[in-house]
């Protein structure tokens, strides 16, 4: 036990004294958060727009001011032909054109039902989506005030329809900071935990005193065991410095209990640190470790549902995922955080984490050998 | 005598290399035994072998009666180790280092400081100090400390004084000296012949293989040939002619010297100086010495 908190105390020592942690430690936390909340957005706050209106009718500019007054929407241009609009997209000054057909009002009032067209540049396939609906949604709206603009009370009244209001539980307001902040403090910590340990026993091979190390009595267990904890340490003090950061900063709702978010990041980085330092034991130099543990993390973050969801996946990813710690703790951060799960709610994941730690960290310490 | 190191047919292959071939020798309790020989010899990882980090193809080997296979726990608790490359932790204090070892053997400074005292008490003044801003002898001192710290029953010491200047090299041995008065067997490698004289026995090793193992004094005494140490104005034209005597002998440049051997029977001092009048050389100086280690062994590295 006194070997361990000596281990411990000397891992400590040797970190402070490298002067290039400390800012690590401060700055990266704040960084991430600042940077990444506030730049990795999938709001849509300014859809640049182009109108072609062949119609020029009362109708065609109800619903050209109907996109005018959105406070998505920004009308940049109202060329008069298909082709100008299609020259603005090409140079990527608008993101949407809405063509409306001349004819539009007249076969809406002859026809009862007319025509438009909407092209949405959809190199990024995310955001195309996003003012797909966004844009169908305007033009819905539109559909039911004519309806009730022209059809007489009566009429209205026999008419069947299902009228729905939707409520985004969680995060009402669907805001984004509130989604991606708890997602950002799981990458905070587990960049900082993985990198730590990942280089920390690889370290001690490149500078020969691992030689020194193995030929004295101390057991496996002892060492790793020693090594863990001060990365452990570090790691929920980032954590907790991250969520001060969440909450000063961005307000972000802890629904949950903060216990039960520590106690699943405790779980978690045991995972993640055990990760490092099996990494650490079976690679020879820094550098081998630093790519061994990128690769890892690149693919883990990408597949985590940090930016995209899981469900979305295809199966054999989703079966991938099982084996992705990042996914499992961004889920229980997301569930405590927004939604204020309980222990119950998330046993099942906790659990799954627990198992982990226990296989990983196992398996570092047989990796492990005291050997030259 | 009791021993405390025992090797048998210890062999160690890295692929098709032979690190080790079929060694065989034993160590007795506090002996200052030395292993002499060139980079690549073999020595480290013999070493290596004796300290439980590498596990021999085949063969045997025991440190005080316990198998390095089998016991290799018990070994790690009575052995002190220092490897030939520094490896103590250079972002830690001298005291800090020290400390460490201490504790990672169960032990502390406090018990153990009288048999660290003589060395340690030389690098203390610097206590607070990194270890990586220590000189190279006071490196090695604090290694020798942190090897010692635990009491250890034996001493592996590899290649120690690599690196370190005259002073300290000789420091360095005076301790050694001390420390096998106190009863510790010490086994040292080195690349410097003239330390050899300063063990109780010496293996001479090249290329895996123990090609002699004998006191100083015998190793010096069974040099089988006679010596001439030579010398000329033009030491590097002198070393080429001397190549070209027509009688069997090897030459070897020492310093401002070369160092001729022969056989005592076919070859005379004159026939030397006569020699290299013809080869035109002036200033000559042929003189009959006694051989010292480094001519044994350049005559047993001849052999093989």
């Amino acid at each position: 036990m006194r070997t361990i908190l000596y281990i411990i105390q000397k891992e400590f020592i040797q970190v402070f004294r490298n002067r290039r942690m400390l800012p690590i430690i401060f700055v990266v936390p704040i960084i991430q958060l600042l940077v990444l909340v506030n730049a990795a957005t999938f709001e849509m706050k300014r859809i640049n727009m182009a109108v072609v209106d062949l119609d020029l009718s009362g109708s065609s500019r109800q619903l050209t001011s109907k996109f005018q007054g959105s406070p998505f929407y920004q009308i940049i241009g109202a060329p008069f032909s298909y082709e100008e609009a299609e020259v603005l997209m090409q140079d990527g000054k608008v993101d949407v054109i809405i063509q409306i057909p001349n004819g539009f009002e007249k076969n809406l009032i002859k026809e009862n039902h007319s025509q438009l067209q909407l092209v949405v540049d959809a190199i990024n396939g995310a955001s195309a989506g996003l003012i797909n609906a966004y844009s169908t949604n305007i033009i819905m709206d539109f559909n039911r005030e004519i309806l009730i603009e022209w059809l007489n009370p009566i009429q209205l009244g026999g008419i069947r329809a299902i009228k729905f209001d939707s409520r985004y539980w969680y995060n009402p307001k669907l805001n984004y900071t509130t989604y991606m902040v708890p997602g950002i403090l799981v990458l905070l910590v587990t960049i900082i935990g993985l990198l730590l340990s990942g280089m920390n026993i690889v370290r001690e091979k490149e500078i020969g005193t691992i030689e020194q190390i193995n030929v004295t009595p101390i057991r496996k267990i002892e060492f790793i065991t020693g090594k863990l904890i001060p990365f452990w340490i570090i790691a929920m003090f980032e954590l907790a410095f991250g969520l001060v950061i969440g909450k000063l900063l961005f307000n972000i709702p802890i629904v949950g209990s903060l216990w039960l978010i520590f106690l699943s990041a405790g779980v978690y980085l045991f995972v993640i640190l055990g990760f490092g330092l099996l990494i650490s034991t079976i690679t020879n130099t820094q550098q081998q470790s630093m790519l061994i543990s990128f690769f890892f993390m690149v693919v883990f973050i990408l597949m985590s549902g940090l930016f995209t969801a899981i469900e979305s996946m295809p199966e054999w990813a989703q079966l991938l995922d099982r084996i992705n710690p990042i996914a499992y703790f961004i889920k229980i951060m997301r569930m405590v955080m927004l939604k204020g799960s309980t222990f119950t709610d998330i046993s099942s994941l906790f659990y799954a984490l627990v198992a982990y730690a226990a296989l990983i960290i196992s398996l570092a310490i047989w990796r492990y050998r005291k050997v030259a | 005598m009791a021993i405390s190191v025992d090797v048998r047919n210890l062999s160690k292959n890295y692929g098709e290399v032979e690190a080790l071939k079929d060694l065989t020798f034993s160590v007795s309790k506090g002996e200052l035994f030395g292993f002499i020989g060139p980079d690549g010899a073999g020595k480290t990882t013999l070493f290596r072998i004796l300290t439980t980090l590498l596990l021999a193809d085949s063969g045997t080997a025991s440190v005080e009666d316990l198998d390095v296979v089998k016991a290799y726990k018990q070994i790690r608790r009575i052995i002190g180790y220092m490897p030939g490359r520094f490896s103590l932790y250079q972002d830690l204090s001298v005291e800090e280092n020290l400390r460490f070892f201490a504790t990672i053997f169960g032990t502390t400074i406090e018990e153990n400081y009288d048999l660290v005292k003589e060395i340690y008490s030389q690098i203390e003044p610097f206590k607070t100090r990194k270890a990586g801003k220590l000189s190279g002898g006071m490196k090695q001192k604090l290694a020798l400390s942190c090897a010692l710290i635990h009491k250890p029953v034996v001493l592996f010491l590899d290649e120690p004084t690599t690196g370190v200047d005259a002073v300290s090299r000789q420091e360095f041995w005076e301790m050694l000296q001390r420390l096998k008065s106190q009863g510790i067997t010490i086994i040292v490698s080195t690349p410097y012949m003239d330390e050899a004289t300063l063990c109780d026995r010496v293996a001479l090793i090249q290329n895996g293989r123990i090609m002699q193992i004998s006191r100083p004094a015998e190793v010096v005494s069974t040099f089988p040939l006679g010596l001439f140490s030579v010398s000329s104005a033009d030491v590097y034209r002198l070393l080429h002619d001397l190549q070209k005597l027509p009688k069997e002998h090897s030459v070897f440049a020492f310093g401002q010297v070369v160092h001729l051997s022969y056989r005592e029977d076919e070859l005379t001092r004159d026939d030397v100086i006569d020699f290299l009048k013809e080869k035109g050389h002036e200033e000559v100086t042929v003189e009959e010495i006694k051989p010292n280690i480094e001519d044994c062994f350049m005559e047993l590295m001849q052999k093989e």
